[in-house]
This record gives C-alpha cells, sequence and structure tokens, in this order.
C-alpha cells in the first residue's frame, strides 16, 4: 500500500480568459498509493476536475498547465507526464491512465454501437488486432461490468440503455485496457441513488479484480466514506487536507473540512440544526490573499490574510493546510 | 389539525404523441392522495421519473390534472372562479429548483420582487422599504437592491426567488428541489432559512427531493414515490427507523452516509439493492416494484396492493402489509 504510483508535485493550471487569469488550482501536491481508492473531494470550482485532468494533460486552451510535475511510476520505470509530448502521453491515457466521466450520455457517441466505442480504444492502443476482434473482446467486458445479455446488448446503440447501463458501458470502455489507474470524475452524479450504489460497488469490484489504482472525484461525501482510503479536500484550488478516511471524517482538523462534514444532513442521524458555512466560494480571478478560506474561516488570524499556509503532517500520513497548526 | 391541501386521487398522464394518433400516455402520476397540515413541512422523496415535480406542479394547477381533486382551505381548487384562482395564486407559491432560470436577467432585484406585488394589487406605503425588510428576511440587504441577477451566486439567487414568493405572503409553499443546483456549504444556509421562516411566519411547505438526507432534516412527514405511485406515508422519524416498503428499505440501504464506520455496516446491507426504475410508459402490473422487490409473491404482479395504516399515521402500499 505504501507505494506511490502517482507523485504529483506544484501542479498549477491557469485559464487565460478575457475576465483575467482564473488560477483554478494552485500548487497542488498529493501521493497516490498502488491499489488504493484515492478521492478527490470539494464543492463546485475547486479544482478537483481540473487536477484529475491535468495528469494527463488533459487541458485545453484557454488553460496551460503553468508548473509542476506528475512522477508515475510503472512497470517501466518512472516517468514525469507533464514532460511527455502529445504522441507519449496519448499512449499511456486510455491505456494505462483511463477516465470515466460524469455524463453518461455525452461520454458515448450515439452514432455507433457500444461494441464498436469499446473496440476502437483496444484497437487505437494495439490489444487487438481488428475492430471485429475487439467486438468479441467486449462481449466478455461487457460481462465483467455486469451488464445482463452481453451477446445483444453488444449491438445496441447507446440510446437503446438506461443512464445505468450506459454508465456501466462507459466504465467498460474505461477498463477495456485493463487500466493501472481509474480516474473516475463524478461518476455516479447523473444518476439515481440506487443505481448510484451499484455503479460504486462496481468500480471497487473491478479496482479488486484488475488490481487498479482509483482516484474518484466527487462532491458527495457520503460517497466518500463508503469507498475511498485515502482523501484529499480541496477549496478554491488548494488542497485544505489529506489524510486517510478514519482521519478525515473522524479528526478533521482543517475548519472548511470540519465546516463541511456539519453542513451535510447525515440521513441516519436525527439533526435539529446544520451548521452553515457563511459566505460563498470565492471568486478564483481574485481570489482572497494568504488562505484562501480566510474570509469564511471563524477561525481566521492576522497571519491567514498574509500568509499562505503550507501543507503540515500532523500525524501519520494526516496533512492540513491551515496556521492554526 | 386543519389541512391546508388535500390531494385525493390526483392523476396526470402526458399524451405521447405519434404521427397521427397519440400512442400512449406517461403515467407521471398515477391515483394518489394525501394531506398537509398548517405549519408542517410535508417531504416528496423518490428518484427521477418518480413523478414528485409533476405532483407539486399539478397541486398548483401549473399542469392540469388528468383526474382527481385538489381540496385548498376546504375548497376544490379545480372549481375556482377567476377570482378565487387569482387569489389561490397569491397565496399558493412556487421555488423552483433553478435560480438561474427563474430570475429576469434584465431586472433589478427591486423590480423582480415588486412585479408581482404589483400584479396581485397589494398595497404598499415604501416600495423600498418593503423590500430591503424582505431581503433582509431571507439575509440579503439593502445594498442588493438595485443589482441585475448575473451578479449573484447560485444560493443567493435562491434567496431572492425566496424574497419574491414572500411578498405575497403566501400560506402554501411549493419547494422543488430548491437546493439541488447548490453546494453544500450553501445548501446548509438555505435549509435553515426556510425552517426560520416557517416558524416565523408558519408557512405550510411540500418539500420536494432526491436527497434522502435533506428530506430528512426539513420534512415532519414523508411521502415516498415509486413510478407515479405514493408507496409509503409516514412521519420522518418512522419512515428512517422503520421502513416498511422494500422500495423505501432499498432506497434508504443505498444513500451513502458521510461516516466511514457506518457506511461499512450499510454496505453488507445493500445486497438488495438491484434494478433501474422502469419506463413510466408501461409500468409493470399490480405493484409496481414487483421486478425489483426481492420479497415479491403471486398476488404483487396481479393486483396493485392498497395504502394500509400499519402503526400511527403510518401507511403503506405492499402485499406484505395487506390482506388481499
Amino acid at each position: 500500500m505504501s507505494e506511490p504510483i502517482l507523485e504529483v508535485r506544484n501542479l498549477t493550471v491557469h485559464f487565460y480568459t478575457y475576465a483575467g487569469i482564473v488560477k483554478a488550482i494552485e500548487d497542488v501536491s498529493f501521493d497516490v498509493y498502488k491499489g488504493e481508492t484515492f478521492a478527490l473531494v470539494g464543492e463546485t470550482g475547486c479544482g478537483k476536475s481540473v487536477t484529475s485532468r491535468a495528469l494527463t494533460q488533459l487541458i485545453e486552451s484557454p488553460g496551460r498547465i503553468v508548473r509542476g510535475s506528475v512522477i508515475y511510476h510503472s512497470d517501466k520505470g518512472s516517468v514525469d507526464l507533464l514532460k511527455l509530448n502529445e504522441e507519449e502521453i496519448r499512449e499511456i491515457r486510455g491505456s494505462e491512465i483511463a477516465y470515466i466521466f460524469q455524463d453518461p450520455h455525452s461520454s458515448l457517441d450515439p452514432l455507433y454501437t457500444v461494441g464498436y466505442q469499446i473496440a476502437e480504444g483496444m484497437e487505437v492502443h494495439g490489444r487487438v488486432k481488428s475492430i471485429k476482434e475487439g467486438i468479441q473482446k467486449a462481449v466478455d467486458i461487457l460481462r465483467s461490468v455486469l451488464i445482463p445479455d452481453p451477446e445483444s446488448r453488444v449491438k445496441n446503440y447507446p440510446h437503446e440503455l438506461s443512464g445505468g447501463m450506459k454508465q456501466r458501458v462507459v466504465i467498460g470502455t474505461g477498463i477495456a485496457n485493463s487500466p493501472k489507474i481509474l480516474i473516475a470524475d463524478e461518476p455516479t452524479t447523473a444518476l439515481d441513488v440506487t443505481v448510484q450504489a451499484q455503479i460504486l460497488e462496481l468500480i471497487d469490484d473491478l479496482r479488486k479484480k484488475y488490481n487498479a489504482t482509483v482516484i474518484l472525484i466527487t462532491h458527495n461525501l457520503g460517497v466518500v466514506a463508503e469507498t475511498a482510503d485515502r482523501v484529499a479536500v480541496m477549496y478554491a484550488g488548494k488542497i485544505a487536507e489529506i489524510g486517510s478516511v478514519e482521519q478525515i471524517f473522524k479528526n478533521p482538523l482543517h475548519p472548511y473540512t470540519k465546516g463541511l462534514l456539519k453542513a451535510v444532513p447525515n440521513p441516519m442521524t436525527k439533526v435539529e440544526r446544520l451548521d452553515a458555512i457563511p459566505g460563498t466560494v470565492p471568486n478564483l480571478i481574485t481570489p482572497p490573499g494568504g488562505c484562501r478560506f480566510h474570509p469564511r474561516c471563524p477561525f481566521a488570524m492576522e497571519i491567514c490574510k498574509k500568509k499562505v499556509p503550507e501543507l503540515k503532517e500532523i500525524e501519520d500520513g494526516h496533512f492540513v493546510a491551515c496556521h492554526l497548526y | 389539525m386543519e389541512p391546508v391541501i388535500q390531494v385525493k386521487h390526483l392523476k396526470k398522464y402526458f399524451p405521447i404523441k405519434g404521427l397521427f394518433f397519440t400512442k400512449g400516455h406517461v403515467k407521471a402520476v398515477d391515483d394518489i392522495s394525501f394531506e398537509i397540515y398548517k405549519g408542517e413541512t410535508f417531504g416528496l422523496v423518490g428518484e427521477s421519473g418518480c413523478g414528485k415535480t409533476t405532483t407539486g406542479r399539478t397541486i398548483l394547477r401549473l399542469i392540469e390534472p388528468t383526474a382527481g381533486e385538489i381540496i385548498f382551505e376546504g375548497k376544490n381548487v379545480m372549481k375556482f372562479s377567476k377570482e378565487e384562482m387569482k387569489e389561490f395564486r397569491r397565496k399558493a407559491q412556487i421555488m423552483f429548483q433553478d435560480p438561474y432560470s427563474s430570475l429576469n436577467p434584465r431586472q433589478t432585484v427591486f423590480d423582480i420582487i415588486m412585479e408581482p406585488v404589483k400584479f396581485h394589487g397589494i398595497e404598499v406605503d415604501d416600495p423600498e422599504e418593503f423590500v430591503v425588510k424582505l431581503l433582509e428576511s431571507v439575509g440579503l440587504n439593502e445594498m442588493h437592491l438595485y443589482r441585475y441577477p448575473h451578479e449573484f451566486s447560485g444560493g443567493q439567487r435562491q434567496r431572492i426567488a425566496l424574497a419574491r414568493l414572500m411578498a405575497l405572503k403566501p400560506q402554501f409553499i411549493v419547494l422543488d428541489e430548491p437546493t439541488s443546483a447548490l453546494d453544500v456549504s450553501v445548501q446548509a444556509n438555505i435549509l435553515n432559512t426556510l425552517k426560520d421562516l416557517q416558524s416565523e411566519y408558519g408557512f405550510t411547505y411540500l418539500f420536494i427531493s432526491h436527497d434522502l438526507g435533506v428530506v430528512k432534516y426539513m420534512s415532519h412527514r414523508i411521502g415516498v414515490m415509486y413510478l407515479g405511485k405514493l408507496v409509503e406515508i409516514g412521519p420522518s422519524d418512522r419512515i428512517f427507523e422503520n421502513p416498511l416498503h422494500p422500495y423505501t428499505q432499498m432506497l434508504l440501504s443505498a444513500i451513502p452516509v458521510p461516516d466511514p464506520e457506518l457506511a461499512q455496516e450499510l454496505k453488507a446491507k445493500r445486497k438488495m439493492v438491484k434494478g433501474e426504475p422502469p419506463s413510466p410508459i408501461n409500468p409493470p402490473t399490480g405493484c409496481r416494484f414487483h421486478p425489483r422487490c426481492p420479497f415479491a409473491k403471486e398476488i404483487c404482479k396481479k393486483e396493485e396492493p392498497p395504502l394500509v395504516k400499519v402503526e400511527e399515521n403510518h401507511y403503506v402500499a405492499c402485499w406484505l402489509y395487506a390482506k388481499s
């Protein structure tokens, strides 16, 4: 477990828009260990999706990766993914590092059968010699993502499937090349709770089966508590806290993490009144100076307005970026 | 306690138009009955497509029902005269899910709030002071008076929508997923404001949401919907402590809980979660849940279960509890 597969250091992405430079993420650093489920959690606009996309240079204009490194330790040795050229990164993306996006309706091409779409990814990466062979393999893949009657489903077009089934197909395209790392960006947000539970279980089963590493991006703390081994909490483009699931939920250190946990109504306990975090998420063109959370923080001090807090290890594996510690 | 709203055998079928003929109907709401008492929050939960939003809109006659009665303060809404209908439009309000499309982008906050006031001919001495007071009651202030919607965040826009409907001094408010478009830290703020306003002004709420945690936090009583049917109605605590309908049980076991220890416990129970809701065009016969139900019997396939009382105020439509 303690062997890192990804080491992300000082990852910074800016978007150059007419309104100004949006500092989407700044100096984001974390490690992801082999075989674990690592969750990136935060609210809209905190930079969790940008972070996950920047890992394989999936940032489109007007965005740019300004600095940082993403060291990927594969069986063939270690490389900095951000130093690779377009050709080289494409060999890794989709093959060793695969993505599952939020909306299954737009991740699939409506003009091709689901079997073709799974086969295409395999053919491009040279896993199969022809599309025909790929479609035969797609049957097994559809079976492994628990789609009933895969022999006939492989010939279906996306519109013939329900939302949950589509997301299973998208997961199928993701795992078709047995990736080492599966990046799931809000994989269940577009789905109903009963379907969500089934999809999360499927991702976890596949992680065990293929001995893969999962990076899960979500805004839902319930999903994190259930599926993740370790968690990074992001706020306004920065990492606020990193720790194991137990550390984050039982002993949250950052005032933002504490606030977030208290703001979610837990359906299993009786809540008299929710503690809300005052204010709203800041604009990232002109983020607050110092700690970006200070205007909303109940414990803000003078130093918080001036100095950006560094990530500090408080207990084993539990890091927090806050001047209180 | 007197009911503010009574819904009796409400049905709403949407026709599916073919080239020449109607091909069939989407039975969005199919024969549901419930009542909401003064000052309470009635929560309506269910997955997408279960008919909860259609129910909310049909009650307000924003959509005309196919059949059934809606009784508001003892009178049948379907038989209202033009005058009575205008009065009903003032007393019964709705707050929509999407704060980006529910405010006119070309109007200032002042105009947005004053428009319905003028329409209903409500006398206001000092309009500016009147609007400022409303803004303050929802956590905004004077500063925001002459700004446009695009200058506000999603949470603030929902507050403007809330101030707008409060200007009419309504009695009954349908809250249709009012926080689904918002982040959790902002959601908590809005939910607390809604609760405070209810205790101050005695509002009656119909709270529609797919988020069980939020519904539990807000509601006194809860109705669970599945494919256009109400499958269970009961006090909020009892629904969560003692869910009777297998669908309610499945729904509860499927929610991810923000507590790692509890989550592992729940995961073990989750074995029963399977399948997806079928299409409401051709819903399954008998009990609509039977194809996904782990306890389905012969009768479930053939006959629709009636809503039966199991304990005080707690009703369920399931053959496990009813006698055939």
